[in-house]
């Protein structure tokens, strides 16, 4: 049979590279195709307007797995991480709450709103902390089938069992809560003000329409917890010159074991032929042949619109016709002519962090209430980091971008009239929110860029713009992602494998599903 | 303690009270309590680092150049006006004394900083020679600014174009006024600057380059962050990667530069300098220790946290109290200073071992402590220094 490349990946997607990156390492003859001007899908740095820099869609950086920064050797390839450790959320009665890079400093802040969290905040810390190293080992397993897990699933069901097992009967008590609770009854068991259970809880909603007192988005929260910097679970960082740096810093990789990458070539079609795939149909009506196909898109792109319906057995497509997107995040990013001014934040320093408006859980719950009946957020929660305090190479000297990702803006909002005005009207009531917390901002504002769940779908293909290509919800984790059957990287085609977040471990910029997508396929001897 | 003269600037910044002494000076090891930020401008934006506690000597005079000769290690004689050079000098058993910064600001002029008290050190050594010595530390100030933006925010600030200043180049400038000594070196491995001023300048100073720096994030470090860098940058630190052999009391305790692969700095072929019998002599034996770079393997770390249920810790601050290091349960030597390096993504530590240890790639372990219980953690052989950007030079 004709053969091009022993691979090809769809899609330059952070975890397409990563995938693309792994099976070279291994002597794999590989092409990655994108079908943008670059790579990254939803990890890119774009200058919009002349001299800036926006993280187009993903800002800040934490779950990147560190055997991948390890074994790709990224740091040498471009990764420069900025921590963004502080915090700071401005209530409506003009205080704050802010956390610090130090312990110290944090405990005396949380004590200005009470003492008594104050004291417990190290205890949850550590309980989180707990959490988090208790299933770091998921990461980075291939989910094993659980109605036919073989040998090997039934060994790495047995590992995790033992690890499990070793971190005590409290800890566990504290892991099922966590996978069934809302962010709001799991938070409230722990803290008494409600400025605390605001600021931490967004964390639980990221990414998923749910709101903070729906049940399952704990367990959004211990997914934001898991990441690490350098050791240090938890920290989030910012890229320097933005997220796409990340991405080109595993294209760099890649190419240096060897990988083509293609930009502006759509993929149409994967050629499939007795059940197996064997290239690929471009756009521009050319074939390129390969051993194996895998798709670094979502699981719709991957099942749906790249292959012909009639591959797949019925009960797969059922299961991707059912699986959850409901995209339920937007993106403002500003082009400034300084820094902003807070009406409640004293100290400076703070703006080096994420700025959260989440000034209460009432607040939260209400910019839910809106989103539920197919609208955006009157007053969205808006979480907000200007890169630019720690990272110079972002704007011209003295200017600043700001990246605001803001929930909840649905990916329906037909009362406004066509999506133009639907975009301005989302536009303007995240413009209008923060307005109430720095006044003075918007006559900073040198170039506005507004992206909506269906801006993301359009350019990226993020079905519905939901940002992690698939809610996380634990019914669609880990076995369960995409899809029963489907979740260990392969598909019913034969040599046609999947590598994005729609499957283990889920969205972010982790690239585990790229790296282990490639164990996948080289085990299977591909 | 004493002051420094930019001390009514950086005790305004010292948020976390964080001093140490440094040669009887108050010196800061971190301006925040936590000293991440100010290590990642240094590699990110721009840096200021107060430099100002070094002992600072000029020697001039017709014989200016023969003591010099004679006392450091470098082949002084190779350097023009305008350029200085990274030297250590010795006793006459070729064993260090200490390191730092000659400087050629003349034919007949130099400028020389050393960590240790040195005075009586040049002063012995220029008996029957025309030569004046003087002290000058408590005149001078010393701002070190270092990063990747540190140029752009001197051609703010100065008509004189910094651009064309080569790696150890020396020139005199002019900023707000105030005559500097401008001269591109620094002790972090990045683009750098070394400002000198008039102490009674100091702050004038100090000022100028914080308003030219704002909108490049310019911040200032203490310890915590240079000890990182200067490790990464694989440069050495008395007292810790080695000890004066003026100080300390015993044999085992003194090494020559050799051992500390500053071989490169040691002109054995130039003449007479204290020292050079005993290094030629120690070379042709072969040497007993090497210094070298080593790379914790981070799996084999993490396994050993794992064996206490503990996710890996990583040295987030560097450590500067010697650990052995092993070949096959054996002792071969000690790792001196180490750290995790944040822009590698690397636990690194400089060692010195026995040279049949040192290939590059060799596979040795280092010692880590958990729970005041010893364990033997992988580690590699490899070049040093760790973290080597181009723009360092061009
Ligand atoms: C607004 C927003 C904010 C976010 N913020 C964060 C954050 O701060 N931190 C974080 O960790 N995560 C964040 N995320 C999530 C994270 O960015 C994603 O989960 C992750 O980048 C997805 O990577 P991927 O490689 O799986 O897929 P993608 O990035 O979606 O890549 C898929 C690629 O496939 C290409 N493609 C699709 N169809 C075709 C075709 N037919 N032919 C060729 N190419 C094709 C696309 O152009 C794209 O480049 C955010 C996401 C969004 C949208």
């Amino acid at each position: 049979m004709k053969k091009d490349y022993d691979a090809i990946v769809v899609g330059g997607g952070h975890n397409g590279l990563t995938a693309a990156a792994y099976l070279a390492k291994a002597g794999r003859k590989v092409l990655v195709l994108e079908k943008r001007y670059l790579v990254g899908g939803a990890a890119v740095s774009e200058e919009i307007y002349p001299g800036f820099k926006y993280s187009v869609c993903s800002y800040v950086v934490s779950l990147l797995r560190p055997e991948i920064i390890q074994e790709l050797e990224l740091p040498k390839h471009g990764l420069h991480l900025l921590p963004m450790d502080y915090s700071f959320t401005p209530m409506d009665n003009g205080d704050y709450l802010a956390t610090y890079p130090d312990e110290a400093t944090t405990h005396e802040e949380i004590r200005r709103h009470s003492r008594r969290d104050a004291d417990v905040y190290h205890e949850f810390s550590n309980m989180l902390y707990a959490l988090a190293y208790a299933v770091k080992p998921i990461l980075n397993y291939i989910p094993p089938d659980p109605a036919n897990p073989g040998l090997a699933g039934l060994q790495i069901l047995s590992e995790f069992g033992k690890h499990l097992q070793s971190m005590g009967k409290d800890k566990f008590h504290w892991l099922t809560k966590i996978l069934t609770m809302s962010a709001y009854d799991f938070l409230a068991e722990w803290f008494e003000s409600d400025i605390m259970i605001s600021s931490i809880g967004t964390n639980g909603i990221i990414g998923t329409m749910l709101g903070i007192k729906s049940p399952g988005t704990a367990y959004v929260l211990l997914h934001h917890y898991v990441g690490e910097l350098d050791g240090a679970l938890t920290a989030w960082a910012s890229q320097k010159g933005g997220t796409g740096e990340v991405s080109n810093a595993i294209a760099s990789a890649a190419k240096s074991f060897g990988v083509e990458i293609r930009v502006n070539t759509p993929v149409s079609q994967v050629i499939v032929k007795k059940g197996r795939a064997i290239g690929v149909a471009l756009e521009n009506g050319d074939d390129i042949y390969a051993n194996t196909v895998i798709s670094g898109a979502d699981p719709d792109i991957t099942f749906r619109k790249l292959i012909d319906e009639k591959e797949l057995p019925t009960e797969i497509v059922e299961a991707i016709d059912n699986f959850k997107y409901r995209g339920s995040s937007g993106k403002v990013n500003l082009s400034l002519d300084g820094l902003p001014e807070f009406t409640a934040m004293k100290d400076k320093s703070l703006l080096q962090g994420m700025i959260l408006i989440a000034p209460s859980t009432d607040f939260m719950e209400q910019a839910y209430d809106d989103a539920k009946y197919d609208d955006f957020s009157k007053r969205p929660y808006l979480e907000i980091v200007i890169p630019t305090t720690v990272d110079p190479t972002m704007a011209p000297p003295g200017k600043h971008v700001m990246s605001i990702f803001v929930q909840y803006a649905s990916y329906n909002m037909p009362k406004y009239g066509n999506r133009d005005q639907q975009r301005e009207a989302f536009g303007k009531a995240v413009l209008d929110t923060l307005s109430d917390y720095a006044p003075n901002f918007r006559d900073l504002i040198l170039h506005t860029q507004i992206r909506t769940p269906w801006d993301i779908e359009d350019e990226i293909g993020l079905k519905q713009g939901n940002i992690f290509g698939g809610e996380l919800t634990l019914d669609q984790l880990f076995f369960f992602r995409p899809g029963l059957g489907i979740s260990n990287y392969r598909t019913p085609i034969k040599n046609y494998y999947q590598c994005g977040s729609g499957t283990h471990p889920g969205g972010g910029v982790t690239g585990g599903p790229g790296r282990l997508a490639a164990m996948r396929i080289l085990k299977d001897g591909n | 303690m004493k002051e420094t003269p930019f001390h009514p600037r950086t005790s305004e910044l010292l948020d976390s009270y964080d001093w140490n002494e440094w040669s009887g000076w108050l010196a800061a090891n971190s301006y925040e309590l936590d000293h991440s930020h100010e290590y990642l401008a240094i590699r990110t934006s721009c840096g200021v680092f107060d430099t100002s506690p070094l002992y600072k000597y000029i020697i001039h005079g017709p014989d200016a150049l023969k003591l010099m000769n004679r006392v450091v290690t470098q082949d002084v004689s190779k350097y023009g006006v305008g350029k200085s050079m990274y030297t250590p000098w010795c006793d006459d058993n070729g064993k260090i004394i200490d390191d730092g910064i000659v400087a050629r600001v003349d034919e007949q002029f130099f400028r020389m900083t050393a960590a240790e008290p040195t005075l009586f050190w040049l002063e012995d050594n220029a008996t029957n020679l025309n030569v004046t010595i003087e002290d000058i530390t408590e005149a001078y100030g010393i701002m070190a600014m270092q990063g990747p933006y540190s140029r752009d925010i001197l051609n703010r600030l100065t008509k004189t174009d910094a651009q064309g200043l080569n790696y150890f180049g020396l020139m005199d400038i002019k900023i707000a006024g105030i005559p500097i000594t401008l001269s591109r070196t620094g002790y972090t491995g990045d683009l750098g600057y070394e400002l000198w001023v008039k102490a009674d300048k100091a702050v004038a100073l100090w000022d100028a380059v914080f308003e030219a720096g704002e909108d490049y994030r310019i911040r200032p470090f203490g310890d915590y962050a240079l000890d990182i860098a200067r490790i990464e940058a694989g440069l050495l630190l008395i007292d810790a990667d080695f000890h004066s052999s003026k100080k300390v009391m015993y044999e085992h305790e003194k090494t020559t530069p050799l051992e500390l692969g500053l071989g490169w700095t040691v002109k054995l072929k130039k003449d007479y300098f204290v020292g050079q019998k005993a290094l030629i002599e120690d070379k042709k034996n072969g040497l007993k220790w090497k210094t070298i770079g080593l790379e914790i393997d981070l799996k084999s770390l993490e396994a050993i946290y794992a064996k206490y249920n503990m996710p890996l810790y990583l040295p987030y601050q560097s450590w500067t109290e010697a650990v052995p290091v092993y070949s096959h349960g054996k002792q071969i030597g000690k790792a001196t200073s180490g750290t995790w390096s944040p822009m590698l993504k690397k636990y690194i530590a400089i060692a010195r071992i026995k040279p049949k240890y040192a290939s590059i790639g060799n596979q040795v372990e280092m010692e880590v402590t958990i729970n005041a219980e010893r364990h033997n953690a992988r580690a590699k052989v490899v070049k040093t220094p760790f973290f080597n950007p181009s723009r360092k030079t061009n």
